[in-house]
């Protein structure tokens, strides 16, 4: 049974744990600088479908039949997945995971689903409730645009704090076990908004949500930044991450050479014309169910923080001229 | 938590302008070119004898002919990200408002998709360009009604 620490923290009991990941990427981000890691490309950016909308769900069931085929499990097995994207109300995960017949429960939060996600599956699973549970989410470029942007053939300028939308899906399969790494605790994150208007800066956006999570955790639990071998933040991109680097000096602490952003890992930002970093729920998502992973597997991590960020906007409230509110949700994942 | 416009501060600090002296640049190049191009058509048209009211409509078509194509090819969204407002302005950059728009809405059918969005971008320029016609309209015939 998970007990709550502090004002925000659940610590976990019984080690839910990841049996198995999967991630699968477009032709951009296989490749970028870590696109080796992911098991799966495609140079289709329609994935053999008829519209982007069904080429995400595809990343979607293929991210989770690769967690699936390295969990060694059956569908069957699964008592409930939380599956989440951008898309409106949720088509990426209800039609890509359609096919499996397992329980499904449609999760939101922009760009932090996959932390959303864990918790929720994580501690379901710690108290018993559900035995095995699958966390999948993806974003795709070309729905992205067209959900908050522009035709993508519309010739418009980016401008240079602007991210680019991962094409990319990520799958978890949690279950309490030994051996394997496992989420130790969770902090779920407030909504902050601080003015920010410019959706074409989301890192800004995000970065308080971030930094309010992350000192949550620490007050909550009392340990601090020289605790932890990395802390992973979703896609704060490259103002967004600087943005946070202040936000910390602020209580004198320098996170710079503890902190990684799924976001400016994804792409080489100087080459691959993505201007501030990359973006989306398959952003942090396929980078956990592969380079994090795999790298908490050979014991190059122990102990991370594994917090991705989501910018709550959408074209609607964009356009009546409302700021951008965000959030940011953690989970510590150990590995004995 | 820091405040707001402490933040909004911090935020002006990090996010990298725009690069306006080299869009500025860009854009009265390409967009110039694109202008030019229009010129040459025109006195290539009148070098067949074409003229009047037929020779006005011909540059025109055959510039938005050319940008409906570029679009198509995904091309003219290449050019349009180094030329800015030199490629939105011209008349070339309403075809590729429309065509752009047209592709996107396809899958959604004829006439939900297309049909109800190819305007989407480009509907506050028919709109407010109607609109701003029929006040000088108006203004045009008081003026001449007025001064005789």
């Amino acid at each position: 049974m998970c007990k709550k620490q502090g004002k925000f923290t659940y610590i976990t009991e019984n080690r839910p744990s990841f049996i198995g990941y999967g991630s699968v990427v477009g032709k951009k981000e296989h490749d970028g600088p870590i696109g080796k890691e992911f098991d799966e490309y495609n140079e289709d950016i329609r994935f053999g479908t008829k519209s982007y909308e069904m080429a995400e769900s595809k990343l979607q069931e293929l991210a989770l039949k690769h967690a699936l085929s390295r969990a060694n499990i059956k569908p069957d097995n699964i008592d409930l997945i939380f599956a989440g994207d951008l898309l409106n109300q949720c088509i990426g995960s209800t039609f890509g995971l359609i096919d499996y017949n397992i329980p499904l429960s449609c999760i939101y939060g922009a760009c932090s689903t996959m932390g959303l996600g864990l918790g929720l599956s994580s501690l379901m699973i710690d108290n018993g409730v559900l035995n095995i549970s699958a966390v999948v989410t993806s974003s795709h470029f070309c729905s992205a645009e067209r959900q908050y942007r522009f035709p993508l053939e519309y010739g418009n300028q980016r401008t240079p704090t602007s991210q680019w939308t991962t094409t990319a899906a990520g799958a978890s399969i949690l279950k309490c076990d030994s051996g394997k790494p496992y989420i130790s605790a969770v902090t779920f994150g407030k909504v902050c908004d601080l003015g920010v208007k410019d959706a074409n800066n989301m890192g800004a956006a995000m970065a308080p949500a971030a930094y309010s999570t992350i000192k949550a955790f620490f007050d909550d639990t009392g340990t601090g930044i020289d605790d932890y071998d990395l802390i992973f933040t979703g896609d704060l991109g490259k103002t967004g991450s600087e943005l946070l680097y202040e936000l910390f000096s602020k209580d004198n602490i320098d996170i710079r050479f503890k902190h990684s952003d799924c976001g400016l890992m994804m792409f080489n930002i100087k080459n691959q014309d993505v201007h501030s970093g990359g973006s989306g729920c398959g952003c942090s998502a396929s980078i956990l169910n592969s380079y994090i992973m795999n790298r908490m597997l050979d014991g190059t991590f122990k102990n991370i923080l594994f917090v991705p960020t989501g910018a709550l906007l959408s074209p609607t409230s964009s356009m009546q001229g409302k700021s951008i509110p965000s959030i940011a949700h953690l989970v510590n994942i150990r590995k004995d | 938590m820091i405040k707001e416009n402490e933040y909004s501060v911090l935020v002006k600090k990090h996010s990298k302008p725009s690069p306006k002296p080299k869009d500025f640049i860009m854009s009265f190049v390409i967009g110039g070119l694109i202008c030019t191009f229009g010129e040459f058509l025109f006195n290539f048209y009148a070098s067949f004898d074409i003229k009047g009211d037929i020779l006005k409509a011909a540059v025109p078509s055959t510039l938005i002919v050319i940008a409906a194509f570029l679009t198509g090819f995904g091309l003219y969204e290449k050019l349009a990200k180094h030329a800015g407002a030199g490629t939105l302005v011209p008349i070339t950059g309403f075809a590729n408002a429309i065509c752009s728009s047209a592709i996107e809405y396809k899958n959604e059918g004829f006439i939900m998709g297309v049909g109800a969005s190819i305007f989407k971008i480009a509907g506050p320029v028919i709109l407010y360009g109607t609109a701003a016609s029929i006040i000088y309209g108006i203004i045009y015939y008081l003026i001449k009604v007025l001064g005789g």
